[in-house]
C-alpha cells in the first residue's frame, strides 16, 4: 500500500488474471497502390510497384490486467491504432497471438455503425447490436443512452439531419453504455463540445472505478496521465516502454518535439 | 503437462531475452498459458456466427429494407416494379409478338414461375457481392462476423421473393392450378437449390470483391445471361431441337435449369397440355443440381470464412 500511497482511490494497480494478452505480435501492411485489372495493367505498364509493405507492429507483447487502464502512447504511425484493432479482432496478427477475457468492445471512431437513413431511436438499436448488446440489454439501457447524449427531441429523426456534435455524442453514448469486459477507446476524446467532453471522461472514470479494463489511445497527455494505471509507449511499431504512465507521458512529449530517434 | 512447459519454454524465453525495454511487469511474464477463458478476439468465421447474432441480422434486415426505398413515394413498392417491367417484357416480346405463346400453353405462368426464381438469384447474388465493400466502415472499425451482410442481402431478396410466390400462386389458381403434393415438394427443392448456389457463390463473390473490385462489374454483367441460359422464355425442347447434344448435356449442367424446371412442374405442370415433356431425367439432375449447389456453398463459406480474416485491412 505504502508504495501506492500517491495514486487516488480509483487509481490503485488492480491485481487479477490478465485480460488482454497479446504475446510476440507482429503485423505487416501491404499497401495495394493497384485494386482493379485496369490499375494493375497501366502499374505493370509503367514498371511501377503494385505494392509496398509497412511493419506496423514488430514483436509487441503486452498483458492488461483485468481492471486495469492503460495508455497507449506514440507518435501517429507508431502503431497505437494497429494494435487495438489487434486486440478487438477486426485484424488478425501475421505473427504472435491475441487473447482475451469476455467481450470486447471498443469506441474506435464511434460513428461507424451509424446510419444516416435511420432514426435516432433505430440507430440506438442498431449500434447497441454492433457493439454486442442483446435486445433485452439495449431496451434496460435505452433511456440512459438518449439522456447521456441529449439528443431525446430528436430521437425520432433521421441521424443525417444530426448535426456533427449531436451525431458524435449519440454514437459516444451507445458505445459507453455497452459496459463490455474490456474497452478500447480510440482518439474519440477529442469529439464534442468542451461540457460533453467533460462528461465523456467522467463516463470514462465511472468505467474505470467499475474495475472495467480499458486501453485508450488519445492525444491529451495529461488526460491520460491522469486517466490511467499504466502507460505503454510504441515508437515505429515497437513497445518501448511499458509502466508508470507519467513517465511514458514524458518520453512521448519528447518524441512530439524531437521526432522518433533514429532507430 | 510436459508438451504445454515445452512448447511455452522455447517461445517465451528467447524473446523476453530479447527485448530492450528496461521496465518489464509482472504479469507479463506469468505468461498464462493455457487458460481456458482466454479466447482469440477474433472468431472463427463461418455461417454459425450468424445463428449466433440473430437479432443483430434482424436488425440489418430491416436496415436495408428501410433505407432502400427511404425518401422513395413508392417505398417497398419499387421491388415489384422491376419484375413486373421485366414480365410484361417478355410476355409481349416473347410470348405475343414471337409466338411462344402458342408454343406454351398458359405462358404467363410458365414465364413467371421461372422469373421469380431467376430475380431471387440474380438479386442475391448482386446484392451479396457488394455487401462487404458497401459496410467497409464497419468491417474496418468493429468486429463482427463479415457472414452477416451476404445473409443479410439472401434475407432481404426471400423479403422481395414471398410476394411475388405469392401473386405466382394466385396467379395459378387464376388458371385453374391445383397444387399437387409432388409438385410443391419439387418446387421447395428448387427454391432450396437457388438459395444455396446464390448464397455460396454470393459469399465467394462478395470476399473476391474486397481484393479485386472488378467482380463486381462481371458478376452485373454474368447476370444479365441469367435470363436466357435458364428455360424460361422458352422451353428446353427447343435447347434439344436448335442445338447439338453436347449443347443440351453442358446446359443441363447448370443447378438452375433443374430449379427453374421444378418450379415449372410444381406451378406450370399440372396446367401443362402435354405437348413441352418434362425434362427427362429430373430427378436425377435435382439431385445433381443439389449437390453442386451445396458443394458451391460449402466452398464460398469456407472461402469466406478464410479471407475474412484479412477484409479489414485490405479496404
Amino acid at each position: 500500500m505504502t508504495s501506492l500511497s500517491g495514486l487516488s482511490e480509483g487509481k490503485r494497480i488492480p491485481d487479477g488474471p490478465p485480460a488482454v494478452v497479446v504475446d510476440g505480435v507482429s503485423k505487416r501492411f501491404t499497401l495495394r497502390h493497384a485494386r482493379s485489372i485496369k490499375d494493375i495493367t497501366v502499374r505493370l505498364a509503367r514498371r511501377q510497384a503494385l505494392s509496398e509493405t509497412f511493419d506496423a507492429l514488430h514483436d509487441v507483447s503486452l498483458t492488461v490486467t483485468r481492471g486495469e487502464t492503460v495508455a497507449l502512447m506514440g507518435l501517429n504511425g507508431s502503431g497505437k491504432s494497429t494494435l487495438l484493432k489487434l486486440i478487438s479482432g477486426v485484424m488478425s496478427p501475421d505473427v504472435g497471438t491475441v487473447r482475451v477475457r469476455g467481450r470486447v468492445a471498443g469506441l474506435l471512431d464511434v460513428g461507424a455503425g451509424l446510419h444516416p437513413e435511420l432514426t435516432g431511436r433505430e440507430n440506438v438499436f442498431l449500434n447497441g447490436a454492433i457493439l454486442g448488446m442483446d435486445e433485452a440489454e439495449i431496451g434496460r439501457k435505452f433511456d440512459a443512452i438518449v439522456e447521456f447524449s441529449g439528443v431525446e427531441r430528436f430521437l425520432d429523426t433521421e441521424v443525417k439531419f444530426y448535426s456533427s456534435g449531436m451525431f458524435m455524442r449519440l454514437a459516444f453514448s451507445i458505445a459507453a453504455h455497452t459496459e463490455p469486459d474490456i474497452f478500447l477507446i480510440d482518439e474519440v476524446l477529442a469529439v464534442g463540445d468542451p461540457p460533453f467532453r467533460e462528461k465523456c471522461i467522467g463516463r470514462i472514470r465511472e468505467l474505470r472505478d467499475e474495475g472495467r479494463t480499458m486501453v485508450i489511445v488519445a492525444h491529451d497527455i495529461p488526460m491520460l496521465v491522469d486517466l490511467c494505471h499504466r502507460g505503454v509507449m510504441l515508437r515505429q511499431g515497437h513497445k518501448i516502454f511499458d509502466g508508470d504512465v507519467a513517465e511514458a507521458g514524458g518520453m512521448w512529449q519528447a518524441d512530439k518535439r524531437s521526432g522518433p530517434p533514429a532507430r | 503437462m510436459t508438451t504445454a512447459s515445452q512448447s511455452a519454454g522455447p517461445s517465451t524465453e528467447p524473446s523476453l531475452m530479447a527485448r530492450p525495454e528496461p521496465f518489464r511487469p509482472g504479469p507479463e511474464r506469468a505468461g498464462p498459458v493455457a487458460d481456458p477463458e482466454l479466447r482469440s478476439p477474433a472468431g472463427a468465421g463461418g455461417l454459425m456466427e450468424v445463428v449466433h447474432h440473430r437479432y443483430l441480422l434482424k436488425l440489418l434486415l430491416r436496415r436495408e429494407l428501410k433505407a432502400r426505398y427511404k425518401g422513395s413515394l413508392l417505398g417497398l413498392g419499387w421491388s415489384y416494379v422491376r419484375p413486373a417491367v421485366n414480365f410484361g417484357v417478355f410476355y409481349f416480346v416473347v410470348g405475343v409478338f414471337m409466338g411462344m405463346d402458342k408454343v406454351i400453353k398458359d405462358f404467363p405462368i410458365y414465364l413467371f414461375s421461372g422469373l421469380v426464381l431467376v430475380t431471387l438469384f440474380t438479386e442475391t447474388l448482386q446484392s451479396a457481392t457488394r455487401s462487404v465493400l458497401h459496410n467497409a466502415p464497419l468491417v474496418r472499425k468493429v468486429y463482427l462476423p463479415r457472414e452477416l451482410f451476404p445473409s443479410a442481402s439472401l434475407l432481404v431478396s426471400l423479403v422481395h421473393f414471398l410476394p411475388a410466390l405469392a401473386i405466382l400462386v394466385a396467379g395459378s389458381l387464376s388458371y385453374g392450378w391445383r397444387p399437387t403434393l409432388p409438385g410443391l415438394a419439387g418446387a421447395a427443392l428448387g427454391l432450396l437449390i437457388v438459395v444455396l448456389f446464390a448464397l455460396g457463390l454470393g459469399l465467394l463473390c462478395a470476399a473476391a470483391t474486397v481484393f479485386f473490385h472488378d467482380v463486381e462489374q462481371v458478376v452485373d454483367i454474368v447476370m444479365i445471361t441469367v435470363s436466357w441460359t435458364v428455360p424460361m422464355v422458352y422451353p428446353w425442347t427447343h435447347v434439344r431441337e436448335h442445338a447439338p447434344v453436347w449443347v443440351l448435356q453442358i446446359w443441363q449442367l447448370n443447378p438452375l435449369v433443374a430449379a427453374v424446371e421444378l418450379f415449372h412442374r410444381g406451378f406450370w405442370g399440372p396446367l401443362s397440355d402435354g405437348r413441352i415433356p418434362p425434362l427427362p431425367g429430373l430427378t436425377a439432375r435435382t439431385v445433381s443440381a443439389l449437390g453442386l449447389a451445396f458443394m458451391v456453398f460449402f466452398i464460398g463459406e469456407g472461402v469466406f470464412a478464410r479471407l475474412q480474416k484479412r477484409f479489414a485491412q485490405e479496404m
